[in-house]
């Protein structure tokens, strides 16, 4: 079966992009290959979600937005963002689907550290970008999407720590999405090689409103090798017109360990996935998750940890609020391979309902195939509890105060995760903005 | 006359249909520390709840008035602003709100926007009220209640007392679960809030909190009323002597609810 999907984004149109940008010829290649597989795969079949009527296929390709001379050309929603008392000189900022500003320290740049645009990766560091791209972490052929994102990358960063180096500062990366229909293919990589540690935040900010489509397809790998650590933090906030695949993937091998503090406050149809492999002994991915559903959006979370080394240790950890008539699926899945005896996998999953027309449903899955390990899981859907309402009410909080006191608290574990403090009271105004 | 006045007229309350008091009448003025008690079952703690209005109580009949308005025509957070406190039995736990974080907010809340309490001025008041409770300072940063002892709870409502400085204060059983050590220093606490402008009503079963905080008013509560109301001298014979002697005199049986003499 033959489906007409990529609306004029032909070989022709994908070769003389590819071209357009002077990519390395394994770019194009896998360019054009892809486009062809993703006129035959399926679609991705989240549980529980419908995405058969959602936009993925119908979108503005290429937008190419202006550069920055300075960062006080931003606007303020986005500078805030930005720490204010600390110059963070480690930043990059993609404009619609060019970077627009882009700064590393001298003292990482003598030491190998690389954190660029794609683009600009493949330029001056093909081979290592060839070797992560759409390789062990996403492969192009998982469904549609992939083969879709492939075909049609127009964005994203390239992390490069090398081997023995700790980088104290966090790295962080914003993509703003200023043209509110264009749409975004973004495609990072985040590479920590041997003993080595990074924090890396990104933001994703657009203000389209809801009868401005546009369609984001977001693919992330990062890749922590042995005894390396990666801290990988996102507050994501894409506007209510945009239609979002998001899959950020992990993969941790012996004594490595990634923790994902994400803040997933997008206002539009999203469907987030975020899975760790943990594939060396000793390894350790923790996942920990905040999201707010608002009108009438629809989500679909799946966080999930696959242990293949063993001793092992995966955590999750979901938290959502649900108010207005937004439904959202929590998916929990801690999978034990045969062989990763000893691994611990545990997840806990609880949503928060605000109103009687919202939906949350949690899902947590245990999948174990090996004897000699230990899992747990938590899940709950429930409301305010009036009793915490009426205790803080009678301290002289209004409902209304109370019940922002009690989301707060709800959300705070993940919140506090976050590694840039401006981040993280962008998160909690974020939180803010949506709850209220 | 300095302080407030909270007065409870020929007050019902039921839960879920049945009926738990049945008509107390009670009014303490600014200035007045009164001691409500009784054994178990009585009405004591239902009174306590429904004066601050317990989503779970419903007021059948009677009225509740403080300086002349109608308490119960008011929201929870209304009655707070109008002078009253409810240190509870079982405060609620708050996972991720800090203990500071919730004190802070509940002060604001009592005062007009951009006159908010300085952070500073907070954090002096908050050290000192828990330096007289002899709490641990970090206690200040973990989460409201949650996994707090018995009595760290109960200290906690009492650090909260003493920050709010409320003009009506009711103490549900404040001293349940307390060592002798631990209701010397809450008692200490609330002897430290006497003045012209607080009255308090304290709900107890127990005399003995009453070796430490003396009560102008001791009323006694059997089948969800007020039967024997006195001085303190009537706390010192109800520990000498027990409730049977009361309830000899009044032909009551039965002192619990639902009962009737």
């Amino acid at each position: 079966m033959t489906v007409e999907i990529s609306l004029g984004y032909d070989k022709d149109y994908v070769r003389k992009f590819s071209e357009g940008l002077h990519e390395p010829e394994w770019m194009k290649t896998l360019r054009l290959d892809a486009l062809e597989q993703a006129e035959r795969l399926p679609m991705p079949k989240p549980d529980k979600t419908k995405i058969n009527r959602w936009n993925f296929t119908k979108f503005t390709h290429d937008v190419r937005g202006d550069k920055l001379d300075s960062l006080d050309e931003l606007p303020e929603q986005i500078k805030d963002f930005v720490d204010k008392d600390k110059e963070n000189q480690n930043l990059v900022i993609q404009r619609d689907q060019r970077v627009a500003y882009a700064s590393l320290s001298e003292e990482l740049k003598e030491k190998g550290v690389i954190f660029t645009d794609i683009f600009t990766a493949m330029k001056e560091n093909s081979d290592l970008v060839e070797k992560y791209y759409m390789k062990d972490g996403i492969q192009v052929d998982e469904h549609r999407l992939t083969a879709l994102h492939a075909a049609l990358m127009n964005g994203g960063v390239f992390v490069y720590v090398p081997e023995n180096l700790q980088v104290e500062e966090p790295l962080q990366a914003i993509f703003w999405q200023e043209d509110p229909e264009a749409a975004l293919f973004n495609h990072v990589i985040v590479v920590a090689d041997k003993n080595s540690s990074v924090t890396y935040v990104e933001n994703y900010l657009s203000n389209n409103k809801e009868e401005e489509e546009a369609v984001t397809n977001i693919l992330t790998e990062v890749f922590a090798h042995d005894n390396a650590k990666v801290s990988f933090g996102a507050v994501d906030t894409l506007g209510a017109g945009t239609t979002t695949y998001l899959n950020r993937r992990g993969v941790a091998d012996r004594d490595a360990t990634i923790e994902w503090a994400l803040g997933q406050m997008n206002d539009g149809f999203t469907i987030s996935e975020n899975f760790t492999y943990l594939m060396g002994e000793n390894s350790h991915g923790n996942a920990k998750t905040v999201s707010v559903g608002r009108g009438s959006q629809k989500q679909n979370f799946t966080a999930k940890i696959v242990h293949y080394g063993k001793a092992s240790e995966g955590y999750i950890l979901q938290h959502g609020v649900m108010k207005d008539a937004a439904t959202s699926i929590f998916n929990g899945i801690g999978k034990i391979e045969h062989g990763a005896s000893k691994s611990n996998a545990e997840q806990e999953s609880r949503v928060l309902m605000l109103s009687k027309d919202a939906r949350g449903d949690a899902n947590p899955i245990l999948l174990i195939d090996e004897d000699d390990v230990t899992a747990g899981h938590a899940a709950s859907v429930g409301r305010v509890d009036p009793m915490q309402l009426f205790y803080l009410m009678s301290r002289g909080m209004s409902q209304k105060e109370a019940e922002r006191l009690v989301i707060h608290g709800f959300l705070a574990p993940v919140v506090k995760q976050l590694p840039i403090e401006a981040v993280k009271e962008q998160l909690v105004q974020v939180i803010e903005r949506k709850v209220n | 006359m300095a302080g407030s006045t909270l007065e409870i007229k020929n007050l019902h309350v039921a839960i879920e249909g049945d009926e738990i008091l049945s008509g107390v009448n009670l009014t303490i003025n600014g200035g007045e520390f009164h001691a409500v008690m009784g054994p178990n079952g009585t009405g004591k703690s239902t009174l306590a709840s429904a004066i601050m209005g317990h989503p779970k109580y419903e007021v059948t009949e009677g009225e509740v008035y403080i300086d002349g308005k109608d308490v119960l025509e008011m929201e929870v957070d209304e009655r707070a602003q109008a002078g009253l406190f409810l240190a509870m039995q079982y405060p609620s736990e708050i996972s991720g709100v800090t203990n500071s974080d919730f004190l802070r907010s509940s002060i604001n809340s009592r005062r007009e926007e951009g006159d908010e309490i300085s952070l500073m001025k907070f954090i002096k008041e908050m050290d000192d009220t828990m330096d007289v409770l002899d709490m641990d300072k970090n206690m200040a940063q973990r989460y409201l209640n949650e996994g707090f002892s018995g009595g760290e709870k109960k200290r906690n409502e009492i650090l909260q007392l003493m920050m709010l400085k409320p003009a009506i204060a009711i103490l549900d059983e404040i001293d349940s679960g307390l060592d002798i050590d631990a209701l010397k220093v809450v008692s200490k606490g609330i002897n430290q809030m006497r003045s012209e402008d607080f009255g308090c009503l304290i709900i107890t079963h127990y005399q003995r909190l009453l070796n430490y905080i003396t009560p102008d008013k001791v009323h006694v509560m059997m089948q969800g009323r007020i039967v024997k109301s006195g001085g303190p001298e009537l706390a010192q014979r109800l520990e000498e002597e027990g409730y049977d002697w009361i309830k000899q005199e009044l032909g009551i049986e039965d002192e619990t609810v639902g009962q009737q003499a």
